[in-house]
């Protein structure tokens, strides 16, 4: 009986040392990990309060399936910009306001310095980001150059990898098939649209593997799974400059969006969250995350201060989605659409899939 | 399997194609397991044999990947390895904090299924049990249903299974549920789910031995004075002991290897190796895995040992009985 | 026996020895119930109730009545199939108001999307312009959009508008709202539960014969060698099945996967080119090789203990009788062992039907199971569906269960 005294004290001990001081639920590999050393390092520095990070292929299902049932374990979520308006809509999120945040580090008041749309009401954007699709070099010395040539097995045979999901895929393969940017979202709102979107699907359906996690299109590269992948750009940097990998981004087709901080409606430190988007959103811990991932600063006065890669010599400016040479045919992702056709196009989506 | 002196060469060659294809089987059976072990020392990160570890180049294998399981998570792994440091990979890193959340919430979970489940189980062996087909039916279901569907009912039940805080029941187990005072995302909800999977391995394993032994035994027990609790120490456990003990290591296994509802209804606090083993699956697809892989199978390797003997132990016992 | 009082024997303090000996045997009876009881209440507590909420769920959902009092009490004024009038559209515009102000009309149009896709938005957009519409509201809604005006919509609310509904057994079984508010069948490349469950029981049946085909041989191998050998080798057996689920997972992925051992020795021997490296896994083939290393422990251990117990001397018998050896096999064998493979089947079938991880861990885009598609609606917080997908299959495994039991009996289950 004694012993189990001792065993009970001992776990509930374990049970409150380690709750933390903010939770931050990302999206894990390479971006969480420039996250931790531009924000989660220097604000445990500056206040002395621990930052976890958990990792999730995407935080924000979990975040509605945590407010939902009313059991909410993380603080602060790192959500895209459809799933950040919807959430806000439907009440899940709790109130920032841009006019809380602190002016960017020249002065400029936040709601002038943040790029525009880039701040909700519930949300607050550290980055734009990319889905793009990147190739190795040793396996295509004269790669593909635009988003058809993903589409086309014949004159670039080999696997490849696409995100598991509607998102991002439907648009890629519109425009392979030659949709214009601008009427993207027009045409995959006719049925006939959606339909020509899956017949371009098809071409490669059965030579392609269905990534889940961000981690994973880089990692399907490295190991020579396939020979082309969508990926989120910052991830296919952090692998090719980091490790020094074969790998080239190419920019046609990409389509961008902002990621977003939030902060769960009932989040157990809803307070200290919020204290923790304003660090993690200030105009040098913003810039400071460009040292460690290819992903553009949601902040205007963040610019001017990126400049090298963690290693000293790389230039980032090429990188970013939103350089203007990387932005000949881009598509910036419409979160109206995806609020609405979310369920019924992953429905079908899943059932394409399912379908030998 | 001698071959009958009768047999033709056609069953001749016959029996040796069996055996080989037993052997195949067998290969098939242990071979995955086996060669984990190999490749867990790669130096390259490859799920493959490099062509320096074909050759038994020592610079071929590392120990790299055991390695990480050291520093992952370890806010300053390159520091100098003094004792600060190990403190610090003691109380930080991933897979150190996912073995002790195993261990923990296996250990509890074998005790409460094996205490409940071996009580039941001598209940369920009496001869005179009311409705025993139906209750057995019941106890051995959290086997047979798939693990989605119990993940699903416990994750939206657990949510809503809530001690009011400052209630006298919070300061009881409050420590164990979470910070909002809920089964879900809490230690004891984990336990509890553990516990409730790993109890038909308990009442299987018990039965099965109480199979095998003798009631008289109780009745002469009885009749020489005992009381009921005398011949429960004294005559059943010693016997039964060993059925006991296996299936308590059947259910601190069915704990140890849980993953499914640990997603569902553990939080960020109560990750286990095998929840760590999936996340680590389905994103960076490392030999790191196999160096876990590696520490498990050595691991299960001692608990075969541990049942194999029990069993024999239990059966020289069960053979001493007159039954 | 009954009309014989007098004859009646007594115990020694005078009572009739019939009532004494029922009473004894219902306090042992008590006895035995009592022993069970806390286990009993632990399960029910723990497993039971549990499944029993989430049954409950997969029957209600009060996304969208919860906020549209009005329409309710519409509905319910109106029979089934009257065309909406102003007062219905007067309903709709203060439910929509009533729904902006409780940050509700997100989760209001999510419960009739499930039904009628693509209408999230159109209550969204509605409610934020509610508060300023004025009669007649007809009208004014159908100038919003004309969708307004569609059956099937108000079709879709009607059945929403109770917190109690079949809709999500419905959709578990491919139907969808036609345009003009019915039930249909869905269009073919948008069917996908019941193919999905086809192909699960059809997966679960293939792992099931192959688990078959490779444990007959070697259980029979285990039964037959003296005791010293075969537990020697029984140890074979036992290893994968007391070895981490996620660690046999893992190393198939390491044998299996293009860059993996089997590949890279086809390759080696000049068995395959490098660029025609052989996909065996992130598909179904990976699904059914991995699972079946993982069940087929559990096929093994009632085959064997099945055929220990038949003696050697019938297949002699029969041999000495002039039968051959297949004959032998054929005729007086394999009737004996078929308890064995009827246990070992229905336990392999109903552990492969409920299968998650490995599918989910290497089953790719084709190899996926029910139980991934539950999974991603519970992801998806669209926990109805996954409820009613989950009532769905925990009825399939309660009739196998039941079979089993009928059959075999669940206490000969054994372990090890």
């Amino acid at each position: 009986m004694k012993k189990i005294l001792i065993l009970s004290t001992a776990l509930s001990g374990m049970a409150f040392t380690a709750s933390a001081d903010v939770t931050v639920m990302s999206w894990g590999g390479a971006y969480t990990a420039s996250q931790v050393e531009a924000y989660h390092k220097p604000y445990t520095a500056a206040t002395g309060k621990a930052v976890v990070s958990v990792d999730s292929d995407n935080p924000a299902p979990a975040v509605k399936a945590m407010v939902e049932a009313g059991n909410v374990t993380v603080d602060v979520a790192d959500v895209e910009y459809a799933d950040a308006v919807r959430l806000c809509d439907d009440g899940m999120l709790e109130t920032i306001g841009v006019d809380t945040l602190p002016p960017g580090a020249d002065g400029t008041p936040a709601a002038e310095d943040f790029l525009p749309g880039s701040v909700t009401d519930c949300a607050v954007s550290t980055i734009v980001f990319s889905t793009i699709f990147a190739y190795d070099t040793t396996k295509f010395p004269e790669g593909p150059t635009t988003i058809a040539d993903f589409f086309d097995l014949e004159k670039f045979p080999g696997k490849r990898a696409m995100r598991n999901g509607a998102k991002a895929n439907l648009e890629m393969a519109l425009m392979a098939d030659g949709v214009p940017a601008a009427d993207v979202y027009a045409t995959l709102a006719t049925p006939e649209g959606v339909d020509r979107a899956f017949a371009e699907l098809d071409k490669i359906k059965k030579d392609t593997i269905w990534w889940e996690a961000g981690a994973q299109p880089p990692q399907l590269l490295a190991d020579g799974e396939v020979a082309m992948t969508t990926a989120y750009n910052g991830r296919i940097f952090a692998a090719a400059a980091a490790e020094g990998k074969p790998f080239q981004t190419v920019w046609d087709g990409q389509v961008y969006e902002f990621d977003l901080f939030v902060v769960p409606k009932g989040a157990p430190n809803a307070a200290e969250a919020i204290e923790f988007v304003k660090f993690a959103t200030s105009t040098q811990a913003l810039a400071d995350q460009a040292k460690w991932i290819s992903y553009g600063p949601a902040r205007k006065s963040s610019a001017p201060l990126v400049g090298l890669y963690q290693d000293g010599k790389t230039e980032m400016a090429p990188y970013m989605p939103t350089n203007p040479a990387n932005m000949t045919n881009a598509l910036g992702s419409s979160y109206e659409f995806w609020v609405d056709h979310d369920s019924e196009l992953n429905e079908r989506f899943n059932a394409w899939l399912a379908a030998n | 399997m001698a071959l009958p002196t009768y047999a033709s060469p056609l069953e001749k060659a016959w029996h040796y194609t069996y055996i080989a294809i037993c052997a195949a089987i067998f290969f098939f059976l242990i071979a995955p397991i086996v060669v984990v072990i190999p490749l867990s020392f790669n130096a390259e990160p490859y799920f493959s044999f490099t062509q320096k570890m074909l050759s038994f180049d020592p610079t071929g294998y590392s120990l790299r990947w055991y390695d990480t399981m050291l520093t992952l998570g370890h806010g300053a792994p390159d520091g100098p390895r003094d004792s600060s440091w190990w403190e610090k990979a003691w109380e930080t890193s991933t897979w150190i904090k996912a073995a002790k959340n195993s261990l923990w919430i296996g250990l509890w979970a074998t005790i409460l299924a094996t205490v409940l489940g071996t009580l039941a189980a001598l209940g369920l062996s009496r001869p005179e049990m009311p409705y025993r087909r139906l209750i057995m039916a019941i106890l051995i279901s959290p086997m047979i249903v798939p693990i989605i569907i119990v993940a699903v009912g416990m994750s939206f039940f657990y949510a809503k299974a809530c001690v009011a805080p400052g209630s006298a029941l919070s300061y009881v187990v409050g420590p164990f549920l979470s910070s909002k005072g809920c089964l879900a995302n809490s230690y004891l909800g984990v336990i509890i789910a553990h516990a409730t999977l790993g109890i038909p391995f308990v009442i299987i394993t018990v039965t099965a031995t109480l199979s095998g032994f003798d009631q008289s035994l109780v009745r002469a027990s009885a009749s020489l004075g005992a009381n009921p609790r005398t011949t429960f120490f004294k005559v059943i456990m010693p016997l039964i002991l060993p059925g006991i003990i296996s299936g308590a290591l059947f259910a601190f296994v069915t704990s140890f290897d849980e993953v499914v509802a640990v997603l569902f209804i553990a939080g960020p606090e109560q990750q286990t190796i095998p929840r760590q083993m999936w996340n680590g699956i389905r994103e960076q697809i490392s030999p790191a895995i196999l160096a876990v892989a590696t520490i498990l199978v050595t691991f299960s390797v001692c608990l075969l040992v541990a049942v194999e003997l029990l069993r024999r132990r239990s059966e020289r016992l069960r053979g001493l009985s007159p039954s | 026996m009954a009309d014989a009082p007098a004859t009646e024997l007594k115990t020694s303090d005078g009572r009739p020895l019939r009532a004494a000996l029922a009473a004894a045997q219902s306090r042992a009876r008590r006895r035995a119930f009592l022993l069970v009881v806390p286990l009993l209440a632990f399960v029910i507590l723990t497993f039971v109730v549990p499944i029993g909420y989430m049954l409950k769920r997969s029957f209600e959902h009060d996304g969208f009545s919860a906020s549209a009092p009005s329409l309710a009490v519409w509905f319910a004024a109106n029979p089934k199939g009257a065309a909406p009038d102003e007062a219905a559209y007067a309903a709709l515009v203060s439910d929509l108001a009533k729904m902006q102000v409780d940050k509700t009309p997100g989760q209001a149009g999510t419960r009739i999307n499930y039904t009628v896709p693509g209408t999230i938005s159109l209550f969204k957009s509605a409610a934020r312009k509610a508060k300023d519409l004025t009669p007649p509201f007809k009208e004014a809604m159908l100038e919003l959009d004309a969708k307004w005006a569609e059956p099937a919509i108000w079709m879709a609310m009607r059945e929403a508008s109770s917190s109690y509904t079949t809709d999500f057994y419905r959709v578990a079984a491919d139907q969808k709202r036609g345009p003009d508010g019915s039930w249909q069948r869905g269009a073919d490349n948008e069917r996908i539960y019941l193919f999905l469950f086809f192909k699960t029981f059809l997966l679960s049946g293939a792992v099931t014969l192959i688990c078959l085909l490779l444990a007959f041989p070697i259980a029979h191998l285990l039964a037959t060698l003296p005791v010293s050998k075969s537990s020697l080798l029984m140890i074979l057996v036992l290893l994968p099945f007391w070895t981490s689920l996620l660690v046999r997972t893992s190393a198939w992925i390491a044998i299996l996967q293009e860059q993996g051992i089997i590949n890279d020795l086809m390759y080696s021997t000049g068995l395959i080119a490098d660029d025609s490296r052989v996909r065996m896994i992130y598909n179904q083939t990976g699904t059914v090789i991995v699972m079946t290393h993982i069940l087929l422990p559990f096929m093994v251990l009632p085959l064997f203990s099945v055929m220990r117990t038949i003696p050697p001397s019938y297949a002699r018998a029969a041999r000495s009788l002039g039968a051959t050896s297949w004959t032998t096999f054929r005729r007086v064998y394999l009737p004996q062992t078929l308890p064995g493979i009827a246990a070992g089947s229905l336990l392999v079938f109903i552990l492969a039907v409920g299968y998650y991880i490995t599918p989910a861990l290497v089953g790719g885009a084709d190899g996926q199971l029910i139980s991934n598609m539950i999974q991603f609606h519970m992801a998806k917080s669209n926990w109805s569906l996954a409820a009613a997908l989950a009532a769905m299959l925990l009825l399939a495994v309660m009739v196998l269960y039941w079979l089993y039991d009928r059959l075999i009996g669940i206490d000969r289950l054994k372990l090890g």
